[in-house]
């Protein structure tokens, strides 16, 4: 079986517009833009402090910060799975193979990679910037806006790995969330499942929309951002990130 | 403080050339662990290489239940050669054997293995075993699934209400298994509580079990899983159940590269009176699993 003929079926079968297939996608979206949504302002503060801050066992923190963008997506998964089981701790929320499930392991999935990034943009900036500003009486929120609008296309570069990250895990996704047709089945999850059932040419299918889902978010945020010109003269540490 | 992670620019780039590397590694050292020493080729050289491995494609409950390991062993010793053992869905491993990646299918959904034979893509298809279907669900069956007589009205019972059931969803044989009890109950009702789930037996199993839902399960599976599941079976024993399971040799004349000898050893030892005897005293957790032959009518 060549590859040439199921890419091509995939293709025909995409215009035609499968209603199943746009829910896979509205789910896929949702859970992981919510995840994202409640990760990335959290990451954002968390990788700013770390960056700024002095305190025994900060090195080590931030080794583990980064030992945890390895963490397998399976795990988190499992130890979710443990928590919020029926017999777990947390078993009588009842979340188990609901999309909320799958939302707070994408979470837990995003925080350390959008973390560790902005940590290391706020690391890489002109530690100038923080001082003038505070030394012109901006208040530490201000100087830190000041900062993170300075970085700001490593922080976006940084929340899209966290997207890239979270839109396309099948280990969590497939743990806590149970595939479920119609209520928890992600782009992922239903690759997985069409590729042990021998139907390759849905899982190619079902890839190329995930590569698109992708594409269109990347270009989104791509514009959202702007040009980056005039932004207060302050050097672009990191204008090729934003140039994509 | 130096950079903890360097600028993404340079990162990015460092991270393509290291998925590179990392590729062109996994070529050269693949193909190297694909080939397990195993000690039947050592010892038997008298067989071409390329007829010491078969490639077995099978489903998930013959792999996960134990019987492969019980059963395998004595025939790859007798034959000097090893069986290669890739477990998926019915769906799956009957496509292995259709794209030639498979030297033997050994698998059980009667209607997918026929068209299977009559695509050309088997030379031989053989009935080795049946094992049988259970259908589990809350030890409180709030459903009254235990009292409704048949199978298919037991099924019936726990559909259409505030009752769940997880579905395999995934073209597996027990997924036919399914479809068909409930096409004998007039086809199957839609309700938001038929949750389909496109996942393997054991996945299957927990989610009932965490969810208190019915499902329909290999008794292999369930056997193998039942003290660590809060369910009980609720209906067992209707012929309708039973389970054949069907081993083909794939076509040498659709797939030159099929080990064909080899197939056809592993096939006639299956069937044979010592391979019958084996499945037979094949036990786990105390229970009979699989039995050799074809069903009798009235089980």
């Amino acid at each position: 079986m060549g590859l040439l003929e199921p890419t091509l079926e995939a293709l025909r079968r995409l215009a035609a517009l499968d209603p199943a297939l746009w829910t896979i996608i509205g789910v896929s979206l949702q859970v992981s833009l919510a995840a994202l949504a409640i990760a990335a302002p959290f990451a954002i503060a968390g990788g700013y402090l770390l960056a700024g801050a002095r305190f025994t066992g900060r090195r080590a923190l931030v080794v583990l910060l980064q030992s945890l963008l390895s963490f397998p997506t399976v795990v988190v998964g499992l130890l979710l799975y443990l928590l919020l089981s029926r017999q777990g701790p947390l078993g009588a929320w009842e979340l188990l193979f609901t999309r909320e499930a799958m939302a707070i392991g994408q979470v837990l999935i995003a925080f350390p990679i959008v973390c560790a990034f902005t940590l290391a943009a706020v690391e890489s900036a002109d530690p100038r910037l923080h001082e003038t500003a505070r030394t012109l009486g901006a208040s530490r929120l201000r100087a830190a806006l000041t900062v993170l609008r300075e970085v700001r296309f490593a922080l976006v570069a940084a929340v899209l790995s966290g997207f890239g990250r979270v839109v396309s895990e099948v280990g969590c996704a497939l743990l806590v969330g149970g595939n479920i047709a119609g209520h928890t089945r992600t782009i992922p999850t239903a690759i997985a499942l069409e590729t042990s059932r021998g139907a390759f040419t849905e899982g190619i299918a079902l890839g190329i929309v995930l590569m698109a889902v992708a594409l269109v978010v990347n270009v989104a945020l791509a514009f959202g951002q702007g040009s980056g010109q005039g932004s207060g003269g302050a050097r672009q540490v990191l204008h090729g990130v934003g140039g994509r | 403080m130096s950079h903890v992670l360097p600028p993404s620019l340079t990162h990015r780039r460092a991270l393509v050339a290291n998925v590179l590397s990392g590729l062109c590694l996994l070529l050269v050292v693949a193909p190297a662990c694909l080939r397990p020493a195993h000690a039947a080729e050592a010892t038997v050289m008298a067989r071409p290489a390329a007829e010491r491995v078969i490639r077995m494609a099978t489903t998930t409950s013959t792999e996960n239940s134990g019987l492969l390991g019980w059963l395998l062993p004595p025939f790859e010793k007798a034959c000097g050669c090893s069986v290669r053992v890739v477990s998926v869905g019915t769906g799956a491993a009957l496509r292995l054997g259709a794209n030639g990646d498979a030297d033997v299918v050994l698998v059980h959904a009667r209607a997918a293995e026929d068209r299977f034979m009559a695509a050309g893509h088997g030379s031989e298809r053989r009935d080795v075993m049946y094992n049988d279907f259970v259908l589990v669900g809350p030890k409180a069956d709030p459903a009254g699934a235990r009292n409704a007589g048949s199978a298919a009205s037991a099924l019936k019972a726990v559909s259409g209400r505030t009752h769940r059931f997880v579905s395999r969803g995934d073209d597996s044989g027990t997924h036919q298994m399914e479809l068909d009890l409930w096409k004998a109950v007039g086809g199957l009702p839609k309700w938001p509580g038929y949750l389909s789930a496109g996942r393997g037996m054991g996945e299957v199993l927990s989610m009932a079990s965490e969810l208190q839902a019915y499902t329909l399960a290999d008794r292999g599976t369930w056997a193998s899983m039942r003290a660590r599941l809060d369910l009980a079976v609720v209906s067992e024993g209707d012929p309708a159940l039973a389970n054949p399971y069907g081993v083909i040799a794939v076509n040498p004349a659709r797939h030159p590269g099929v080990n064909a000898r080899g197939a056809r050893e592993l096939i006639d030892w299956l069937t044979s009176a010592e391979g019958q005897a084996r499945i037979a005293a094949f036990k786990a957790g105390g229970e009979t699993l699989f039995f050799p032959g074809l069903p009798k009518p009235g089980r």
